[in-house]
């Protein structure tokens, strides 16, 4: 059996979860993998805790079913971690990507985290404040997501949400976006 | 009844992309470019009108889109079209499908070639938006073919080629094209679509019989049939039903040569040799399989049996597939409420039919989108296993 790589996604109704993990998705088919993305759908509305999900592999994926043991959490909101479970199901090798403006230790502690764990921390929600003034802060956040993959480099996030959102962004936010991919990527605190 | 410049938008690519088994079914439905649509959107089929009528906003089609104000105005509007000659496709889910009984055995009954991609969602009450197959099972006697997808590209497939399916002259029967209702209509994955210029070629142009608006040749819809006429006329029916499966071997035989996606009527993993199988349908197989791996790995003989076309229901090839087994596990998407379910009434007839009488066991899962994981999968397989088998109907990740 092949190895597949399950993620789960934290946010909010509005905040781009589900955008975040669509564009995931698209970034790795296009790097010659194949993927799923697919949002956990309740009664949908702004503001509502809700999780979406990837699951990536170099073979077909078969299984459809939600995740229950992901590989990677990424939390796009940092009120979450307290409103939501983001270790619920989590591994000893579990990596943790959180929207925060705390380091990665004062992460470990509240999640109640072995040392031993991989927490990457970053403040999407300052980036795209800073970038183009408005909280959204899923762009930033796939920046970071860029670290995972070892064979596909930040720039081919940039270079798809480009050409996806080039079309519907005026010039400006547009920019300011890719600035904010690249700056969580530059940006994100690890250990 | 097509314009010249039908397919204005064409694509000449073959091309590979992430999309979802909504989003698959209304490129279809631009690629196939029906004259009439008639739709009365409904969660989770919402997104294929919606992604549709911006098809014929845009210009890529030249199809008559007819916003309605039901479910079953919907279906009426589509019928009316197809009678006339046209081309239709529409789609809906569960209390939208219920609304439209009335008129599903009608259609049939006009052997109306309506493709309609059906998105299953449980039946209200208590409200739920997700998936099981309590809406399609509910229709499995109103004469229509249905089909049961597991992923995108077969929901894709399965439209283009229910256009053929359900317009042959020997069969002209209206066709649903079932999916999984979020699970495969919301999930964004790989699919390979066809060349605009392969679709068209593949379906060609309808031909209709006895069309409305054929005036040299005048017929009557929607006449009187009493006790003198109407049995023949039901029988007719039975006979363009045992059609299907010919007519299915030789459109998705071609549809293969040009793809080389194989869509057999059911679909055997690992069963050659297995001792024990689970028969299932639709997006559940996935985790079945995954299963029927993991477990021979541990030196158990398993196997999975999907069943795609569930009307007319292939028995032969079913009870063929299963007759080695030493126990089978049935797995329904839909409750029987007073009798046994669906697929396994089915199974058993089928195997009665054959002499077949092996050990079965009954499963009912995933009612109102309860998930269905690889454990559940197992925890059947192990009572198959373990020889647990028993006539009382059982239940996979249900809380009791």
């Amino acid at each position: 059996m092949s190895k597949v790589i399950e993620i789960r996604w934290h946010g909010r109704g509005g905040q781009g979860a589900k955008t975040g993990s669509s564009i995931l998705s698209e970034v790795l088919f296009e790097s010659g993998k194949f993927a799923q993305a697919f949002p956990e759908y309740g009664a949908e509305r702004q503001g509502a805790p809700m999780k979406a999900y990837n699951r990536i592999s170099e073979t077909p994926i078969r299984v459809r079913s939600g995740v229950l043991n992901p590989d990677v959490v990424i939390v796009i909101d940092p009120t979450l971690l307290d409103a939501a479970n983001p270790t619920e199901g989590g591994k000893d090798e579990t990596v943790y990507i959180i929207n925060t403006t705390k380091k990665p230790e004062a992460i470990k502690k509240q999640l109640g985290l072995p040392d031993s764990a991989r927490v990457m921390t970053v403040d999407a929600t300052g980036i795209t404040l800073e970038e183009f003034g408005q909280n959204r802060p899923n762009t930033p956040m796939l920046g970071v997501v860029a670290r995972l993959f070892q064979d596909i480099s930040v720039d081919a996030f940039i270079e798809h949400f480009r050409n996806k959102m080039g079309p519907k962004l005026p010039e400006k936010v547009l920019e300011a976006n890719l600035n904010a991919i690249r700056r969580g990527y530059e940006e994100v605190q690890e250990r | 009844m097509k314009s010249d410049d039908r397919g204005k938008g064409v694509i000449h690519m073959p091309r590979k992309d992430i999309t979802s088994g909504n989003w698959a079914v209304a490129e279809a439905m631009r690629q196939v470019n029906p004259d009439v649509v008639a739709a009365y959107p409904i969660t989770p089929s919402t997104d294929i009108p919606m992604k549709f009528s911006e098809f014929v906003a845009d210009g890529l089609v030249d199809t008559n889109l007819v916003t309605v104000e039901s479910e079953h105005s919907a279906i009426s509007a589509c019928l009316a079209a197809s009678i006339s000659g046209a081309r239709v496709m529409t789609a809906s889910s569960a209390n939208g499908v219920a609304l439209m009984h009335e008129i599903f055995p009608i259609a049939a009954s006009y052997r109306a070639p309506i493709v309609f991609a059906l998105v299953n969602r449980s039946l209200g009450a208590p409200i739920n938006i997700h998936c099981d197959h309590s809406d399609s099972m509910a229709e499995r006697d109103s004469s229509w073919i249905q089909l049961y997808c597991e992923d995108a590209q077969e929901v894709y497939d399965s439209m283009i080629m229910g256009v053929r399916l359900a317009e042959h002259k020997d069969v002209l029967l209206p066709v649903f094209v079932c999916q999984d209702g979020f699970i495969t209509s919301h999930c964004f994955e790989p699919v390979e679509f066809l060349d605009d210029e392969q679709v068209k070629d593949f379906i060609g142009e309808r031909e209709p019989i006895n069309s409305l608006l054929d005036i040299k040749n005048p017929v009557a819809y929607g006449s009187l049939a009493l006790t003198d006429y109407y049995f023949e006329i039901k029988r007719q029916q039975i006979e363009a039903m045992k059609q299907v499966r010919r007519v299915y071997d030789e459109v998705s035989r071609e549809f293969a040569s040009i793809t080389g996606r194989q869509y057999p009527v059911i679909e055997t993993y690992k069963t050659d040799d297995a001792d024990h199988i689970m028969v299932i349908m639709s997006s559940a197989t996935g985790a079945a399989k995954e299963t029927v791996d993991a477990l021979r790995e541990k030196g158990h003989k398993v196997g999975c049996l999907r069943i795609r076309m569930f009307r007319p229901f292939p028995a032969t090839e079913i009870a063929d597939a299963l007759k080695k087994a030493r126990n089978i596990a049935v797995c329904d998407r839909a409750a029987g409420y007073g009798a046994p379910a669906p697929l396994f009434t089915e199974i058993k007839s089928a195997l009665y039919d054959a002499g077949i009488h092996i050990p079965a066991n009954s499963y009912v899962y995933g009612l109102g989108g309860r998930d269905f994981f690889p454990h559940n999968a197992e925890e059947a397989f192990m009572d198959l296993i373990e020889n647990r088998v028993s006539t009382e109907e059982k239940y996979l990740g249900l809380r009791e």
